[in-house]
């Protein structure tokens, strides 16, 4: 289904080739090697997607589905002697493997992110290609390219030692006002780490990514629809409101996909961030973690876990994190398809 | 034409969001550049350079070294594979192979890094898998496998967007495929492939949740495949972490350094890009 409809939009993609003379032995040689280099990333995938699988079985098996709706996460004894078996898999005693608040966890911060990044990215945008003298604006852009590209190794200190400290002190304060309408903005607001801060520095590092394709988007209005408008007399504001912004909206989607894709996997800004502890939060501004820090930072301990169930478990955690994110970045590329052919980075910044 | 009041004040509040839309995106950037240089270029010594991490050393020679040491790893690996795939992908492949392929390969660019990082542990350095151990090589591997896509793109993009006037000249001189690759495609081609290449070492240069659990890390010079390596972005990781004004310190200087070392990069693919642009538009009849 999906090749057949990459299909269509590819017949204009591939019209550079011409039907050419026969091939010698060095061109096939050259094709037969080049050949099997272009086997590799789909072989990577599928590496990836089986020993993922495989390695979080023994999991799927031990927790059932109590993995997805239990709210506690313990390796269990691992200096025990003992061990406890359920449905034919070991596992330490009172090793418990519930994931309930990480999916949370991940759903809330990547959420919050995408709904302050998407408006801010594109209103932003049209300013800069409406409002903005060309110049300025250029130059502006090369400075959101450069954004994308600032490691989250450096996001995350930023929000640690900078940002974090700045909203605790000055914005979160101001928050607390929403508290008296929904009870989840109530204090303490804390020292700065937490659900909010992880999200909105989320949100600073997919702006980047949102709105270049925002841009990309709006250079491919076609430009007599918006002569036309204001023609009729028509305001720039109500131009861009009756002309670019139905033309560009599927591609907004797009983008929007695949930005939250980027959040839902986004390891160690968020983990320096967020305060990684396996809770529910009491407020917004609490500790608590997604799939993608606990991962990475309990992985570590799970090693010394000789019956190997605590690696599963996480394994059974990556899945999970593989399945969500493929399956949004698979429907922004779908989007995608259906309206240009690959405007959009590829997932990650730069 | 007269207009109601109203919709001249709605526009003027649209805009006026805009206008604030554009300073939120605008104001963190600048205050992550400004900031970490900030604190970033007192501690920049030369002593940083000529040291390595190890105990009361605060320096990043072994960390600069082992992240160059993976950079190049991955321009060996992942630029090899990569360019071929591209090059298959732009001028042999049957177009339905090459929509697949294609797609596959995107999908691997949405894998969260830390996913292919624990598949680079059981595959790679696990007893069960390879039994590489924490290591150089890998580093390199799991790295790649996260780079990839963006090479067989960018080289993808390169080889197809080069003239097609070019290519009908070389089948009317009688050219075979790999001359006309060679000779004719090459050129042209060649700034695209460069610029990709130069942004996937950008991007191998800031990552650190796919080597957290393949290249291991280390307070010594790199020394070989199958060591273990420390590096920038793992240096900034686990210093500020720790407590201490001299330990945070190095971690601002190594974020420093990486994100002069991206910015560098990232500022030199735009202009091989711009440039080869500008050449493939001279070159269209």
């Amino acid at each position: 289904m999906i090749s057949a409809r990459a299909d269509k939009v590819d017949a204009g993609r591939a019209d550079h080739r011409l039907s050419n003379t026969e091939l010698t032995r060095a061109d096939r040689v050259l094709r037969a090697v080049s050949g099997v280099a272009s086997i590799v990333p789909t072989g990577i995938l599928v590496v990836i997607a089986a020993v993922m699988f495989v390695t979080a079985l023994p999991s799927i098996l031990f927790s059932g589905f109590s993995f997805f709706t239990g709210s506690v996460f313990n390796f269990g004894n691992l200096y025990a002697t003992t061990t406890i078996t359920h449905n034919g898999v070991q596992a330490p005693p009172h090793a418990v493997y519930g994931v309930l608040p990480l999916i949370a966890g991940t759903l809330a911060t990547s959420i919050i992110a995408l709904v302050l990044a998407v408006p801010i990215s594109v209103g932003g945008v049209l300013m800069l290609s409406e409002i903005i003298p060309r110049k300025i604006a250029d130059s502006m852009a090369v400075f959101l390219e450069l954004l994308a590209g600032i490691p989250s190794v450096v996001f995350g200190l930023w929000g640690v030692a900078v940002f974090g400290p700045f909203l605790s002190a000055h914005v979160f304060p101001a928050l607390t006002a929403i508290g008296h309408v929904i009870p989840f903005f109530k204090g303490p607001v804390g020292q700065g780490q937490g659900l909010l801060t992880a999200s909105l520095v989320l949100a600073v590092m997919i702006i980047p990514i949102v709105a270049s394709t925002t841009r990309e988007l709006l250079r491919r209005v076609p430009i007599l629809a918006k002569e036309g408008s204001l023609a009729l007399g028509m305001t720039r504001y109500e131009t861009v409101r009756v002309v670019t912004i139905p033309y560009i909206r599927t591609g907004i989607v797009a983008a929007s996909l695949l930005g939250w894709a980027r959040a839902l996997g986004e390891t160690i800004a968020v983990l320096l961030i967020i305060g990684d502890i396996y809770a529910v939060p009491s407020n917004v501004f609490g500790n608590t973690s997604t799939i993608a820090a606990w991962i990475a930072s309990t992985l570590d301990g799970a090693f010394g876990d000789t019956t190997g169930a605590g690696i599963h478990a996480l394994a059974e955690l990556g899945l999970l994190l593989l399945a969500i994110s493929l399956l949004t970045n698979f429907a922004g590329r779908l989007v995608v398809r259906k309206v240009s052919g690959g405007v959009l980075p590829v997932g990650r910044g730069v | 034409m007269s207009r109601p009041r109203q919709s001249h004040v709605r526009a003027g509040i649209f805009w006026a969001l805009c206008g604030i839309a554009l300073v939120l995106i605008v104001a963190p950037a600048l205050d992550i550049i400004v900031s970490i240089l900030a604190h970033a270029l007192p501690v920049l010594k030369p002593s940083l350079i000529t040291e390595s991490t190890s105990g009361t050393q605060l320096g990043l020679q072994n960390a600069i070294l082992g992240t160059l040491a993976l950079s190049l790893g991955v321009l060996v690996v992942a630029g090899t594979i990569g360019v071929l795939a591209g090059l298959y992908l732009a001028e042999f492949a049957p177009r339905r192979v090459a929509s697949v392929a294609r797609f596959f390969s995107e999908v691997l660019a949405g894998v969260p890094s830390i996913v292919v990082g624990y598949v680079g542990y059981l595959v790679l350095v696990n007893k069960g898998g390879l039994g590489l151990h924490y290591s150089l090589l890998a580093g390199v591997i799991a790295l790649s496998a996260l780079i990839l896509p963006y090479i067989v793109k960018t080289t993808e993009l390169a080889f197809s967007s080069v003239p097609r006037t070019l290519r009908e000249g070389a089948i009317a001189l009688g050219m075979s495929k790999g001359r006309t690759i060679r000779k004719v495609l090459l050129p042209p081609a060649l700034p695209g492939i460069v610029s990709g290449l130069v942004l996937a070492l950008a991007i191998s240069t800031g990552e650190t949740a796919p080597l957290l659990f393949t290249a291991g890390s280390s307070d010594k010079n790199p020394s070989g495949l199958l060591q273990p390596v420390g590096y920038l972005t793992n240096v900034t990781y686990t210093d500020i972490q720790l407590p201490g004004a001299s330990t945070q310190a190095v971690a601002y200087a190594a974020a420093g350094v990486t994100v002069l070392l991206v910015l560098l990069l990232i500022f030199l693919g735009r202009r091989v890009t711009l440039r080869s642009r500008r050449m493939i538009a001279r070159m269209d009849v």
